[in-house]
């Protein structure tokens, strides 16, 4: 079956935990304990409606303080699909949150008050829903209840957000709008009585309608290897597999390809999965893969076709997005993981500060704070090989890794 | 061999076979904590598929309760011989005897929390810096927000809201001496997902799984397992045989029945596409309180 991955966006309270919570109401995926939990919360909270922004928000802090602090990750079918739905906060402070939600998504739902219209923060999601690539994006123009299920508010913010789309730097995406009342239900799951002037789909429905090739975009195979094989067993005695997840494209038996870095040429010989040969790995499939020569390759290595190859270099430039709260600042040195190899890096050029708010670049920044966009310079202490982020989502992106905390410090997208 | 390429896979299995391959490559002392229940059954065969034709490189261990089911104590040792797996066992009655931790008494006395310092000691004594689970996030609201390598201070516990960001699928497990990092490969699997794959698979679980007789009484609106060993109960609380089966697999004293009649993997199916209601609906110890989960989960539960 297929499974979706959508991420969330929006400014706080736009509605966006509700719209999610009404999401598994309306198609029944709310179990009947814990739509007690909710009923019996939202009363005790003195609402005299049902608050299903309770179903998503699980931390403590959250339910005190009524909003999203961290990513949560939520779960639903249908008879056609399984979703994951990233649920991400929307303050500006946890915009971090935000780009970690997106990374994983394909598709998106940005989320806007309809009386509040198209605001910095909207402008800010939509810059990041556009900088990671994602391919569908689905305008909800919430909260219509408020507003009298407006013709002309709808029509007022979705051309605001058309001329917003025109500043874009990644114009080869799917972008719809849906009036919508999270809270009342309209436009959901069901058809609206209340919005008779809009006649598109509801927002499953459209959801439900998304075809593979409407959230990837198809790339060329790159195979890193996660890790070596080698049974040591009587029945596999000389067995060399490489273990790994086939990104991009898809790779077949008999392709003759290079290992990187060695640039060693070599022919795959079989394709295992578990205990079975198949013929061609298809794109997000983790196989094994044995070549026909004896080449050393180790963890970090990348089988590409022949007439394929990545840039290798010991630099690269890209837009970064900050999470840390140490600043970042020219001459640190920063573990770069790029998909499952892992170089030392050093910053050497802060280009300038991006302003995700599309007003512009900022070039005198000398330091990046938590939650800023910018674009850097690193030069690496190995090369590796990489693709520019625009032409292949996996092998153009990287992790940046504070070697002393060990912690997950920035994203990084490459030109 | 039927299939020539892999493009009906199955975008769950083949993330958890990838997570696996990350375990394995990032950490010295990695170890499977195995609960005999199907989603750690399912892990296990998870790791399998992500390095045949090798063993699968790291022990399995089991905190054991002494208060599990018998039939998962026998299926676990099965599955560890017939698969040749090291499995260490480690029980929280020894932590118990050690006056590490004091026995619940009353009628909703578990050793589901008393777990925690066996886990936590045993893991200090292997040494172990990555430890595989088999929860999944759509069991529980703070489940939801758990990451899939979810690093664990000194003291095995989780900072909510200090969690590294996951990007892509680049996993980070770089950590300082002393902590350890809670791994789970089937963070996004739902409950029907992982019935499913064990019906695809054709995956033996326990009998427990399936319908049969037991003795039992009510209490709470939910039917529990009638061992007066393991389970407290009043006199007024009367044994009744009854036709069930588990849902989950804890221990006795905090897992509760459910009246079913399905008795093969086919039935199971049907009847969690049709329920309505949730898997952790029949585990009591969420019930204590609203933030239950998390609150443990802090402490170093699993
Ligand atoms: N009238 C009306 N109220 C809504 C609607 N959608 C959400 N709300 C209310 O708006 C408030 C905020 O909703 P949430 O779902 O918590 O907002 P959020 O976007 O998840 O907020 P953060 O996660 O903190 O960014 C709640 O009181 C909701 O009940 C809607 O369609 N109509
Ligand atoms: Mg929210």
């Amino acid at each position: 079956m297929d499974v979706l991955k959508i991420a969330t966006a929006g400014s706080v309270d736009d509605g966006k935990s509700t719209l999610i919570g009404r999401l598994l109401y309306d198609t029944k995926s709310l179990t009947s304990d814990k739509l007690e939990a909710i009923e019996k919360k939202s009363k005790q909270l003195g609402y005299d409606y049902l608050d299903f922004s309770l179903a998503t928000d699980g931390l403590v802090a959250e339910r005190e303080q009524g909003i999203t602090i961290d990513v949560a990750h939520i779960y639903f079918s249908t008879a056609n699909k399984s979703y994951i739905i990233a649920d991400t906060p929307g303050h500006v402070e946890y915009t971090r949150n935000m780009v970690t939600g997106a990374s994983t998504s394909q598709a998106a739902i940005v989320l806007i008050d309809a009386r509040k219209g198209v605001i910095e923060q909207t402008n800010r999601h939509f810059f990041i829903n556009n900088l990671l690539r994602i391919k569908t994006v689905i305008v909800a123009i919430n909260k219509m209840d408020l507003v009298d299920f407006s013709e002309e508010k709808y029509n007022q913010i979705k051309s605001d957000f058309e001329a917003l789309m025109s500043k874009r730097d990644y114009q080869d995406q799917n972008i719809t709008f849906i009036p919508v009342s999270a809270l009342k239900g309209d436009n959901v799951v069901n058809k609206s009585e209340n919005t008779p002037w809009y006649t598109g789909k509801t927002l499953l429905d459209y959801l439900e309608n998304t075809d593979q090739k409407d959230v990837y975009n198809t790339g060329t195979p790159r195979f890193p290897v996660q890790y070596v094989i080698r049974p040591k067993t009587e029945e596999f005695h000389d067995f060399r597999g490489y273990a790994g997840k086939v990104y991009g494209g898809e790779l077949s038996v008999g392709d003759s390809v290079f290992v990187l870095p060695s640039q060693t040429k070599s022919k795959i010989k079989d394709i295992h999965f578990y205990d079975k040969k198949v013929q061609t790995a298809s794109r997000r499939s983790s196989v094994l893969i044995t070549l026909e020569d004896d080449v050393n390759i180790s963890r970090g290595d990348m089988i590409v076709k022949e007439n394929d190859l990545p840039t290798i270099d010991k630099q690269f430039t890209a837009t970064i997005s900050w999470m840390d709260s140490e600043n970042l600042t020219t001459g640190k040195k920063y573990v770069v993981q790029h998909g499952v190899n892992k170089v030392l890096a050093k910053v050497s050029t802060i280009h300038h500060k991006i302003n995700p708010d599309y007003s512009g670049v900022d070039e005198t920044a000398e330091t990046l704070k938590m939650n800023d966009i910018a674009k850097v310079s690193f030069k690496l202490n190995k090369p590796i090989f990489y693709d520019a982020f625009k032409t292949h989502r996996t092998n153009g992106s990287f992790i940046l890794i504070d070697s002393q905390s060990n912690h997950t410090v920035g994203a990084g997208f490459i030109q | 061999m039927t299939d020539t390429d892999t493009s009906k896979i199955n975008p769950l299995e083949n993330e958890a076979i990838y997570i696996f391959r990350e375990v394995a490559a990032q950490f010295e002392k990695p170890v499977l904590l195995f609960s005999g229940g199907k989603d750690s059954i399912t892990l296990v065969r998870l790791a399998q598929k992500a390095f045949y034709p090798a063993k699968i490189p790291f022990p399995l261990m089991h905190i054991d309760t002494g208060h599990n089911f018998p039939e998962t104590i026998e299926f676990r040792d099965r599955l560890v011989k017939e698969l040749g797996l090291e499995l260490i066992v480690r029980n929280v009655q020894d932590s118990i005897d050690e006056g590490k931790v004091k026995e619940e008494s009353g009628r909703y006395a578990s050793r589901n929390q008393l777990q925690t310092t066996t886990l936590l000691d045993a893991i200090e004594e292997f040494k172990f810096d990555a430890c595989i689970g088999g929860a999944r996030r759509d069991e529980e609201k703070a489940r939801a927000k758990e990451r899939i390598f979810s690093v664990r201070d000194d003291f095995g516990q989780w900072d909510e809201k200090n969690q590294r960001p996951e990007l892509f699928d680049m996993l980070n497990g770089q950590i300082e001496l002393g902590q350890n990092v809670r791994v789970f490969p089937i963070s996004n699997w739902t409950e029907l997902d992982v019935w499913s794959y064990i019906q695809k698979e054709q995956i033996e679980i326990p009998s427990i799984y399936f319908a049969h007789t037991r003795a039992t009484f009510l209490r709470d609106g939910l039917i529990w397992s009638a061992d007066d060993d393991v389970v407290y109960r009043d006199e007024n609380e009367e044994v009744e045989e009854r036709v069930v089966r588990f849902r989950t697999v804890g221990d006795m004293s905090c897992t509760a029945a459910v009246l079913s009649d399905a008795s093969d993997i086919s039935s199971v199916v049907q009847e969690i596409r049709d329920s309505s209601i949730s898997e952790r609906g029949a585990r009591i110890d969420d019930k204590r309180s609203e933030a239950a989960m998390e609150k443990r989960k802090q402490q170093g539960y699993f």
